[in-house]
C-alpha cells in the first residue's frame, strides 16, 4: 500500500456541528482524549497503513493546526517528496475559499494531478476510530470499485449534514441518502466520511463537475450516479465516535474512560501526536484521582473523578472535579466544584467557584475565559 | 571565512557506572532513566542548548547501543544542525593505532579532530552523571573575564563530606592554587563538579603533552589539571549555586528522584525558564482507575494505576494493578506490578514483572534500597529484602 496511496484530510468540514469548539480552531485541531487532536486519529490510521504523503486541506482558523503539525516529524511524516503537505484555501484554481467539499477538491486538483499515487483516501476529522485503511484498500481493489465508502451502523446522529448508504449483499451501494430523517431507534448505515477513490478517476469527476457546474460531491456525484459508478460500502465494525455536537463530544470523551475503548484505540498500534517537553504530572498530598485520564504537566492537589485532564492543568486544594473535560493549561483554584463541565484551553477558574451542567448539556467555558 | 563555533561541548558518557549495579548491566550510566520521563543525559544536553551551545560531542564506550539510539540525531534537544549539533563519538580505529578510551583526558585527546573541525575558542568538558540545571554561558563569561586558561565549576559541599570530592583550594579572587583529590583533611569545601572550560589552544597543548607522558593515567583530575597548575597556567574556580547531584550510586539516584516530588520540590523539572528537553515517548494519558490512589508522586504518560502509589516516581507505561502497593520507590518504564504485590523503598528497572511478591521493606525499617534489574520476573510469594540487588528471575527461597 505504501507509496500507492495518497491521503487527503479535510480539516474544516463538519465544524458547524461543534461551533463552541471550532470557533477559534479547525475541526482537525479540536483536543480529544487528554493529549490528542482529532486529526491525530486519521493521520495515524494513514501512517499505520504505510501512507507517506498526506495533503491537508485547510480553509480558515488553521493557525493551531499548523502549530500542531509542525514539520510532520511526530507522525514520521517529515519526508522527501511527500510527508505532510498543507493545502491552503487560496489556490490558483479558485478565486475564493471553497464552500463545499467538491469545490475544495477542485481547489486542490492541481496538487492531485501532480501526484503519482494510484489511490486517494479522503478523510474528515469528525470521527475517532481505528480504521485499518490497508484492509479497506484491499476491499476496494477486490471489488474493482470506483469509490469505497466506510460506514458504521448507528441509530442516532446530530450532524447538520451527513450521508447514509444502502449497500446490497455484495457491498455495492444502491442508494446514497443525504441527511435523511432518523428516528433515534432504527439502525442506519452512516457514512463515516472516509473514502477511497482512484486518483485519476477523481480528477475525471472533478473536471466533469466543473463543466457541469456541480457543487455537491454527495448530492450531485455520489447520490446521482449510484447506478453508473461502482460505489462500495466498507463496513467498519469497531468503535466509532462521531463528533457531531458538543454533547456528542462530551459523551465520546467520557467513553475514553472505558478500558475496552482505550485498548482498541491506543492499544494495538500507536496514535501519533505532537510531543513536547512537558514535565510529568505531579500528584501532591491530598490528591484523589478516580476513573480519570490525566495527561502530562498537571499538578493535582484536589479530587478528580470520571474526568479527563489535558496537559498542564492545575487542580487546587479542596477542589472537586467530576464528570468533566478540562483542556490544556486550565488553572482551577482551591475549593472549586465542577460537575459535567467542559473548559476549553487556558481557562482560569478562581477559588470557590461552583459550576455544573449535566450529561445532556455540559457547561461549556470558552477558551481563555476567567471565571 | 572559515566557519567556527565559539564553544564546543564534549560530554564524557562512556562510564560504566558500576556503582549502579544491575541498573547499568546493559546501558551506559547517562542513559539511565530518571524522573519519570527523562534520562540522566537530558540534563547536560538541555543545559547545553539552553546555554546557547549547539555543538556537542558525546563520547561513548561502555554499552553504547541504547544511548546512541536515545540521542539519535539530537532533534529532541534542538541539536540537529547542519553545522554543529550533537554527535556520538565512539572509539575508532586510526591509521597508526586504535584503542579504547583510556581515561577522560585520553577520550578527549582521541577526538581532537572533531573539536578542531569547529575551530572553537573554548571547549567545555562535561560528564554525564549529574542532575542539575546550569547556565554554561555564565561560566563561559566568567572564564573570558578572568582570562583564565581553564575554569573549573565548583560547588560548596558540607565540610564533613568534602573528603569524598576533588577539592579546590582558591585565593580570594577565585584563582586556584591547589587541587586535592579526596583529601583526608580538606582545607576547603569547594568541590569540583567535573565541569571544565578550557581555552582551546591550551587544552590541545596539554592533551598532546599528556599523551606523550607514559606515566600519566590520562585523567583530567589526576593528570592534566595538576600539570597545568604546576606549569603556572591561569586556573580559576567558578562557583555554582543550586541543585547538583551526582546520581552515580543507588541511594543518590533514589534521593534525586524523590527530590522532584512535592509542591516545592528541591529540584524542579517543570521550570518554564529552563526546560528539560527529552526524547518523549508516545503514550496515551495516564489512567487512574476507581480503585487507584496516587499521592505525592510523579507519573509519566501511559501508566495505568489501579492500586496505591505513594511517594514514588513512575516512568511510562507502568501498570499497578488493583490491590498492589508501591511506596517510596522508583519504577521504570513498562514494569508491571501485579495484584497482591508490595513494593517498598526500591528501584525497579524497565520491563520487570512483579507478581504477588514483596519487594523491599518499609523505608524506616529497611536495610537499604532493593534493586531489580531490567526484564526480570519476581514470582508470587517471593520476598526480596531491602538492600538486595537482583538481575535474574527470582522465585524466592
Amino acid at each position: 500500500m505504501a507509496s500507492s496511496t495518497l491521503g487527503i484530510i479535510f480539516s474544516n468540514i463538519q465544524e458547524k456541528n461543534v461551533p463552541e469548539l471550532s470557533k477559534r480552531r479547525t475541526m482537525a485541531s479540536i483536543p480529544f482524549a487528554g493529549r490528542y487532536r482529532l486529526i491525530d486519529f486519521g493521520l495515524s490510521n494513514m501512517v499505520n497503513a504505510g501512507i507517506t504523503a498526506v495533503g491537508i486541506v485547510t480553509k480558515n482558523n488553521y493557525q493551531s493546526l499548523i502549530d500542531h503539525l509542525g514539520s510532520g516529524k511526530d507522525w514520521d511524516l517529515a519526508r522527501k517528496g511527500g510527508g505532510i503537505i498543507l493545502l491552503p484555501p487560496y489556490s490558483s484554481e479558485m478565486e475564493a475559499p471553497y464552500t463545499t467539499r467538491l469545490e475544495a477538491l477542485m481547489g486542490v486538483s492541481g496538487f492531485l494531478s501532480s501526484r503519482r499515487e494510484e489511490y486517494v483516501v479522503i478523510y474528515d476529522c469528525d470521527g475517532v476510530a481505528r480504521i485499518d485503511l490497508a484492509d479497506m484498500l484491499r476491499f476496494h481493489e477486490e471489488n474493482n470499485a470506483d469509490v469505497t465508502m466506510a460506514y458504521s451502523e448507528q441509530n442516532t446522529i446530530e450532524s447538520h449534514y451527513f450521508m447514509t448508504i444502502e449497500p446490497d449483499q455484495t457491498g455495492r451501494v444502491k442508494r446514497v441518502n443525504i441527511t435523511p430523517r432518523v428516528d433515534g431507534k432504527t439502525k442506519f448505515n452512516l457514512y463515516i466520511n472516509v473514502m477511497i477513490i482512484k486518483r485519476e478517476y477523481l480528477l475525471d469527476i472533478l473536471q466533469a463537475a466543473v463543466q457541469r457546474g456541480q457543487t455537491s460531491f454527495g448530492r450531485d456525484i455520489l447520490a446521482k450516479n449510484v447506478d453508473d459508478m461502482r460505489i462500495f460500502g466498507y463496513k467498519f465494525d469497531g468503535y466509532y465516535a462521531g463528533i457531531d455536537s458538543l454533547q456528542g463530544y462530551f459523551k465520546h470523551s467520557m467513553e475514553q474512560l472505558d478500558k475496552k475503548v482505550r485498548d482498541e484505540l491506543y492499544g494495538a498500534r500507536d496514535i501519533y501526536t505532537k510531543v513536547g517537553d512537558t514535565a510529568p504530572t505531579k500528584y501532591l498530598e491530598g490528591a484523589v484521582v478516580k476513573n480519570s485520564l490525566i495527561a502530562d504537566g498537571c499538578t493535582i492537589e484536589g479530587t478528580v473523578e470520571n474526568s479527563i485532564l489535558f496537559r498542564g492543568v492545575k487542580v487546587g486544594k479542596g477542589t472537586v472535579i467530576k464528570n468533566s473535560v478540562i483542556m490544556q493549561k486550565t488553572v482551577i483554584g482551591s475549593n472549586v466544584k465542577l460537575d459535567s463541565v467542559i473548559t476549553d484551553k487556558n481557562v482560569v477558574i478562581r477559588d470557590r467557584r461552583n459550576l455544573s451542567g449535566c450529561a445532556e448539556l455540559p457547561y461549556f467555558v470558552a477558551k481563555g475565559t476567567m471565571l | 571565512m572559515q566557519r567556527k563555533k565559539e564553544c564546543v561541548a564534549m560530554l564524557l558518557a562512556g562510564g560504566q557506572g558500576s556503582r549502579l549495579y544491575a541498573l547499568t548491566n546493559k546501558i551506559a550510566k547517562p542513559a539511565v532513566p530518571f524522573g519519570a520521563k527523562y534520562r540522566i543525559i537530558d540534563f547536560p544536553l538541555s543545559n547545553c542548548i539552553n546555554s546557547g551551545i549547539d555543538t556537542v560531542g558525546v563520547l561513548t564506550q561502555y554499552e553504547p547501543l541504547e544511548l546512541n539510539e536515545y540521542v539519535g540525531n539530537g532533534q529532541p534537544w534542538d541539536l540537529d544542525r547542519s553545522f554543529g549539533g550533537v554527535h556520538i563519538l565512539s572509539p575508532y580505529q586510526a591509521k597508526k593505532k586504535s584503542s579504547w578510551y583510556e581515561g577522560t583526558a585520553n577520550a578527549i585527546y582521541q577526538n581532537m579532530n572533531f573539536m578542531k573541525k569547529y575551530n572553537p575558542d573554548y571547549v567545555l568538558i562535561l560528564s554525564g552523571d549529574h542532575i542539575y540545571k546550569m547556565d554554561y554561558a555564565a561560566m563561559l563569561n566568567a572564564h573570558k573575564k578572568t582570562g583564565a586558561d581553564c575554569t573549573i565549576a565548583a560547588i560548596e559541599v558540607p565540610i564533613e563530606e568534602a573528603s569524598r570530592f576533588g577539592i579546590l583550594n582558591v585565593n580570594d579572587d577565585g584563582s586556584i592554587y591547589q587541587f586535592e583529590e579526596k583529601p583526608k583533611k580538606p582545607k576547603s569545601n569547594l568541590a569540583s563538579m567535573g565541569i571544565y572550560i578550557f581555552t582551546a589552544d591550551k587544552l590541545y597543548k596539554y592533551l598532546e603533552a599528556d599523551d606523550q607522558n607514559p606515566s600519566s593515567s590520562k585523567d583530567f583530575g589526576k593528570d592534566v589539571l595538576p600539570t597545568m597548575l604546576n606549569a603556572g597556567e591561569k586556573m580559576f574556580s567558578y562557583i555554582f549555586k543550586g541543585y547538583w547531584k551526582d546520581v552515580g550510586t543507588i541511594s543518590s539516584l533514589w534521593e534525586s528522584n524523590m527530590d522532584l516530588l512535592g509542591s516545592e520540590p528541591a529540584f524542579d523539572v517543570a521550570d518554564p525558564d529552563w526546560k528539560i528537553h527529552s526524547r518523549s515517548p508516545l503514550a496515551p494519558p495516564v489512567y487512574v482507575g476507581t480503585t487507584g490512589k496516587v499521592v505525592n508522586s510523579m507519573i509519566a504518560l501511559g501508566c495505568e494505576i489501579n492500586g496505591l502509589v505513594e511517594r514514588s516516581v513512575l516512568s511510562c507505561n507502568v501498570v499497578v494493578e488493583k490491590g498492589a502497593v508501591v511506596r517510596d520507590s522508583v519504577i521504570m518504564a513498562n514494569t508491571v506490578v501485579k495484584s497482591g504485590a508490595t513494593v517498598n523503598y526500591s528501584i525497579v528497572d524497565e520491563n520487570v514483572v512483579i507478581e504477588a511478591a514483596t519487594v523491599g521493606e518499609a523505608k524506616e525499617a529497611a536495610q537499604g534500597i532493593a534493586v531489580l534489574g531490567a526484564g526480570i520476573t519476581i514470582s508470587a510469594g517471593a520476598k526480596v529484602k531491602g538492600g538486595e540487588i537482583l538481575d535474574k528471575d527470582y522465585k524466592g527461597e
